[in-house]
């Protein structure tokens, strides 16, 4: 059983008609004069959208900015790889788009578990976003006469989204590196790279500062601030194999849950269902290949089992495509984890086509006959480009084969609506919090939030915090920075010291195995109980058993990785719980038990119409629930339906 | 249905092992075997990684990330060649169907004097970060935009800029550059923004500065030799070196910012 607050948890929303409530806070929030700024010192972990747009924005204002990542430089956090676009309520296509429809969509895309008043704030500074981008000098796609151009998305019926190629993460982050970069010039921002957040340091209740291992040296030091704001991503790579880059971790989210900061709906886990399919035992990561391919790309399978017939010569009568059979209103823009499930099902059923059978075709050549090769070149080209390049296989010749893969994470840190997290203090921006996407994010919307989060959140929300709560300077000869660094410390000494016979890799991917299977797009109640004990059984294993080689004074990635591993051994085990806790079905979290007669997700509004916030007790323990309810007035709770 | 190419690869690996920034470095030789075509080359490293692990022996240390030939992080040389023998391929997209059996391979990190080591295969590249501190950008403030549409950017404007800001930061143009030359790294971010009507601004000063930043962190000159344009995974051109060119004479002589 598990324990639950009895006090339920607030968002501090504001009131009154769902339009004006970010004007409204606007309006109540307290400011810190511009003279006053530079006095304050804001930390900002991350270097991706959120964390990049937050340094650059916030030492605009004046504030000083440290600003923290692991990568070498500022400018290859994973927002890099996203592809496809950016959504923006701006509606240049006349189509019929609006706030108020971005914000539905959304709300009905997250199968109504997202809280209202955000979803709103997002919809509503999208248009600001895509001006903000644009006057940097980011190259969106235009038309022949200069204005901006759109795409559609899944989950849309309207085309609001802005893209530059098939790069638009990469451009729309340089975008926010180069803000970044002139701050630096101006003194406003000082940059750590190679850098890890291994703890926060947390004084009368308050987050003040970080703990920080250097990875070059090895060197563990303390920063003060006074305000932290971690912009650090998912956790998709619990999954071990997902798309997410090969350094995306949970730690830092982890190390501020165990000092006291709330973890959000840990099971809304996004499947993306046009990935490059698995080739063997040695992969090591997985390859998206955006949504937006299914513009032009229609998905199907063969009709027939045990099809031996190579695609081309498989007339269209033998051929299904199923999801423009099963949702024909948004036929192959179906949202994410619809299409993943529809996936799933058929390859289960043993239609599935490449050497495993696990997987499906995308097909251009309907596209490519009707528009031309060089059309779908200029759209699509570096995507396959890539393909071409993993699978040795030409895309424009022979249909893509895609299977779905984990690429983003809903859950995250709890977060109020400035963005803070119950540890007063601590900020979340980003993918690393759960509040806009409830529990299905639609394509296109991980780019918009990151950036409404950082332009044009966090600078009005942490000045209430400095002004409110009177934030007076801190140094780090406090008691409470010297512990947090000799906690970091001890940790990394104990990986050193296991001698086991076992290497971290072994142990990601053991831990993979099991969340695939078990916590993976389909869950059952059985087998998230085996999983919560063999997460168990295997942490055990790796704290006797794991071998880093090499010292902790030096670059060592093998121990960087293992001290990654360690945390998501003991994180998997929430996520895994709160997939058990929460019985039904909803976006990304699919109990089997709960499902229509069309395998559609069955939800329980009922019971379930709320925010899991989970406390820390211990790592094996069980965490208490705080419940953060969930009302719908503007967007009424309805049935989540694409056909 | 089954492309995977068939046979696995008996393979020497010949790669540079060095413990720190002033430790000396040494090409050290290992065998390794059974490698399947279909492995991407970091992935063969992981391997080779693995087996050193447990012969308690340090790994290879290396940098990637995305493994998507996207993010910059990754880049070695690879029998002499930025990012390998592919064209417009970084190194983590270069896949091992590229090798034969029983090859030799050689793996270096980026040789030059703005990119000092690291560790083994590692190096610093932050050089890059302060060129673009010196001017690669547009001043804009976040909340000072005008609706995006109020300025027109022909489409054939929209796609050279696009094409110039596709650079990844890698670092291969200065790695296969006979004199480490940073000219098409710098080059991509100055016509990126010179032919965009928001980078009008600043044209002048940027590209002073930014060549100022160049020269200061010991880059090589350019001598048009074009290897950079072969090594580079992005498909940055040359002709944005001779862009670089005239946008520096034209501020040099005329500029009034």
């Amino acid at each position: 059983m598990v324990t639950v607050a009895e006090t339920l948890l607030d968002g501090h929303c504001p009131t009154g008609p769902i339009a004006n409530r970010w004007d409204q806070r606007k309006r109540d929030l307290k400011l810190v004069a511009p003279n006053n700024k530079r006095k304050y010192t804001i930390i900002v972990v991350g270097t991706g959208l959120a964390g990049g747009s937050a340094a650059a924005s916030l030492a605009e204002l004046g504030y000083n900015v440290l600003s923290f990542c692991l990568q070498d430089t500022p400018r290859r956090a994973h927002s890099i790889a996203a592809q496809g676009g950016i959504n923006a309520a701006k509606n240049y296509q006349n189509d019929g788009d609006s706030v108020w429809r971005l914000f539905y969509d959304t709300v009905k895309g997250g199968e109504w578990r997202a809280r209202e008043s955000n979803v709103y704030r997002l919809a509503s500074v999208s248009t600001s976003i895509i001006d903000q981008c644009v006057a940097q000098g980011v190259p969106f796609a235009r038309e022949y006469g200069g204005t901006l151009t759109n795409r559609s998305f899944g989950g849309a019926q309207v085309s609001r989204t802005f893209y530059c190629g098939g790069q638009t993460g990469q451009q729309l982050l340089l975008g926010a590196y180069q803000a970044m970069m002139r701050q630096v010039d101006a003194g406003g921002i000082k940059v750590f790279t190679r850098h890890e957040m291994l703890d926060v340091v947390v004084v009368d209740g308050i987050a003040r500062g970080i703990v920080t291992r250097d990875l070059v040296t090895g060197k563990f030091e303390t920063f003060a601030g006074d305000a932290v704001v971690l912009c650090t991503g998912g956790y998709g790579n619990a999954y071990y194999l997902s798309t997410m880059a090969k350094a995306c971790n949970v730690t830092a989210a982890w190390r501020c849950h165990k000092r006291g900061a709330y973890f959000a709906n840990p099971c809304y886990t996004q499947i993306h269902p046009t990935c490059i399919p698995v080739s063997g035992d040695h992969q090591s990561k997985l390859t998206l290949m955006s949504e937006s391919l299914r513009n032009d790309g229609r998905v199907w399978v063969p009709k027939n089992k045990g099809e031996t017939r190579s695609p081309d010569q498989i007339p269209e009568a033998d051929r299904d495509y199923y999801l423009e059979r099963r949702y024909p209103s948004y036929g192959n823009l179906a949202p994410r984890d619809v299409s993943s499930r529809a996936a799933k099902e058929r390859c289960d059923a043993g239609y599935g086509v490449g050497a495993t059978g696990m997987s499906v075709y995308l097909d251009f050549s309907k596209a490519i006959q009707h528009y031309g090769e060089n059309v779908i070149r200029e759209k699509y080209g570096n995507l396959f480009h890539m393909y071409e390049r993993i699978t040795n296989e030409n895309p424009y010749k022979v249909p893509m084969r895609i299977y779905p893969a984990v690429h983003y994470t809903m859950g995250g840190l709890w977060v109020d609506y400035n963005l803070q997290s119950n540890l007063p203090g601590l900020y979340v921006l980003g993918e690393a919090n759960f509040s806009d996407h409830g529990a299905n994010r639609l394509g296109a919307s991980a780019l918009m939030q990151g950036l409404a989060d950082g332009y044009f959140v966090i600078p009005y929300t942490v000045g209430d915090h400095i002004a409110t709560r009177k934030v007076t300077p801190i140094s780090t000869d406090r008691p409470e920075f010297h512990a947090a660094l000799d906690a970091a410390k001890s940790r990394v000494q104990s990986l050193l010291k296991v001698n086991g016979t076992k290497s971290t890799e072994h142990f990601h991917r053991a831990l993979g195995k099991i969340m695939w299977e078990y916590v993976g797009m389909a869950r059952t109640e059985k087998g998230l109980l085996f999983a919560i004990d063999a997460i168990q059984k295997l942490r055990d294993q790796f704290w006797h058993d794991l071998k880093v080689v090499g010292s902790g004074e030096t670059l060592n990635q093998n121990l960087e990785h293992a001290g990654r591993v360690a945390d998501f051994l003991e994180f998997s085990e929430l996520l895994a719980r709160d997939a058990l806790h929460r019985d039904e079905s909803c976006g990304g979290h699919f109990r089997e038990e709960h499902q229509t007669e069309e395998g559609e997700c069955q939800r329980d509004d009922e019971n379930f119409s709320f925010v899991s916030a989970w406390e820390h007790q211990g790592v094996g323990a069980e965490s208490i629930l705080h419940k953060e309810p969930l009302t719908f007035n503007d967007a009424p709770l309805g049935v989540r339906s694409y056909k | 249905m089954n492309h995977a190419s068939s046979a696995n690869l008996n393979l020497t690996l010949k790669i540079w092992r060095q413990a720190g920034p002033t430790a000396p470095g040494e090409l050290k030789t290992y065998p390794l075997t059974g490698i399947s075509p279909d492995m991407s080359f970091l992935e063969m490293l992981d391997i080779l990684n693995e087996h050193l692990i447990a012969k308690g022996e340090e790994p290879v240390a290396f940098d990637h990330d995305c493994r998507e030939g996207i993010c910059g992080t990754c880049g070695v040389m690879i029998n002499g060649q930025a990012h390998g023998p592919d064209s417009a391929t970084t190194t983590c997209q270069l896949h091992m169907r590229r090798f034969r059996d029983g090859d030799t391979i050689v793996i270096e990190p980026w040789h030059a004097k703005a990119f000092p080591i690291v560790r083994d295969l590692v190096v610093d590249r932050s050089a890059f970060d302060r060129i673009i501190q010196s001017g690669g950008y547009v001043s804009v403030n976040t909340g000072n935009a005008p609706d995006a549409n109020t300025t027109l950017v022909p489409h054939h404007v929209q796609q050279d800029a696009m094409r110039a800001a596709a650079c990844i930061g890698c670092g291969a143009c200065v790695a296969s550059c006979k004199n480490a030359s940073a000219m098409l790294f710098v080059s991509a971010k100055v016509s990126h923004l010179a032919n965009l009507p928001q980078g009008q601004g600043e044209r002048s000063k940027r590209v002073l500065r930014m060549v100022a930043a160049m020269d200061a962190e010991k880059f090589g000159n350019c001598t048009n030799t074009g290897e950079c344009e072969a090594a580079c995974p992005a498909e940055i051109k040359l002709t944005n070196i001779a862009q670089l060119n005239r946008e520096y004479i034209k501020a040099s002589l005329f500029s009034t910012e």
